[in-house]
């Protein structure tokens, strides 16, 4: 339980830290809340998985980088718009599958999933609704959603790894995630990027501590207040 | 892509015990569905509604300030027009 507790709120700590760099940088002040609302939901369902393992400000302040647990797909810099609506498509819909069957099982996760498949629901929704508008949009648009998700792609077949302490049909969960994608991607007059998911030439091995070179980075940014100043409150 | 070229839109909101849709802000968004999905997240992030609705901004006729006198002015003297001056029978309930 603690190794996949850890592993879900990771993904969800790390990725609510990614989407709240867009905090005065977003394309607009609308889609600013929009990702913010997205980052804070996250960042809930963190602090809930967190403190099933530990003490979550230490967990998440205190650990190294190869402590955490966290798929390299949600460590990934936002890169522009479309770049991290294209990571936005590929993890929440992998978490929305993966919540549905927690909230079904009787496991330890049942009482979260239950509550946040509804707010990941909504993520999947609005990566959506931004992959249509961006592929079915301007030259300019199409090419950046295109380029964007051809760069995450070698990302996502770790999201399919089997998780210590979820007993889950994983080859089931990725056949029925990569259909959908497959439909919003085409309807949004994109390509499905070719190219290897998995294996040795791809991505993929944060689930055992090696993450990518921008998330050493990006946990200095995240974690130096909190060692600058140990015990501080406000 | 930039906000100047969003159009603007009037979010209203119906709030859980409220009977009608309230008129609560603006916002800018490309079409109407994101116009939707952004008034969720600006205009019921405490819980305050139920249900949603967007209006494209232009496709408001409003009165214009000049017009304010000839429109409520004569109104305001009409006292006759609120229902004051009826002797309630009695037995009548619920008034």
């Amino acid at each position: 339980m603690t190794s996949a507790a850890l592993a879900l709120g990771d993904d969800a700590l790390i990725l609510s830290h990614r989407l709240g760099e867009w905090a005065g940088h977003a394309p607009a002040l609308e889609e600013e809340v929009a990702l913010a609302n997205i980052a804070l939901d996250l960042l809930g369902q963190a602090r809930v998985l967190l403190s099933m393992v530990g003490d979550e400000d230490e967990l998440a302040f205190l650990r190294e980088e190869r402590a955490f647990r966290n798929l390299q797909l949600v460590e990934q810099p936002n890169g522009d718009f479309a770049h991290t609506i294209a990571r936005q498509l590929y993890f929440s819909g992998f978490q929305e599958l993966l919540y549905e069957r927690l909230a079904a099982g009787d496991g330890p996760f049942r009482p979260l999933a239950g509550k946040a498949v509804k707010e990941v629901a909504y993520h999947r929704d609005h990566a959506e609704h931004w992959t249509l508008r961006l592929g079915d949009g301007t030259a300019e648009s199409h090419a950046r959603m295109q380029r964007g998700l051809a760069e995450l792609w070698r990302f996502t077949g770790e999201m399919f790894q089997p998780v210590e302490g979820l007993d889950l049909d994983w080859a089931g969960l990725e056949s029925v995630w990569l259909e959908r994608v497959t439909e919003v991607v085409e309807r949004a007059t994109l390509t499905l990027p070719e190219g290897p998911r998995t294996g040795a030439w791809t991505a993929g091995a944060g689930r055992q501590g090696l993450h990518t070179e921008p998330f050493g980075r990006m946990l200095a940014e995240m974690q130096h207040l909190y060692r600058s100043h140990p015990g501080a409150t406000w | 892509m930039t906000n100047r070229d969003w159009p603007l839109w009037e979010v209203f909101v119906r709030s859980r015990r409220g009977l009608s849709h309230v008129h609560a802000g603006s916002l800018h968004a490309p079409d109407a569905a994101l116009a939707l999905r952004n008034a969720r997240d600006l205009y019921t992030r405490r819980q305050e509604g139920v249900s949603v609705w967007v209006v494209p901004s232009a496709q408001i006729t409003a009165s214009s300030p000049d017009e304010r006198d000839p429109f409520f002015e004569p109104a305001a003297d009409k006292a006759y027009r609120h229902p004051t001056f009826y002797d309630l029978p009695d037995g009548v309930k619920g008034l």
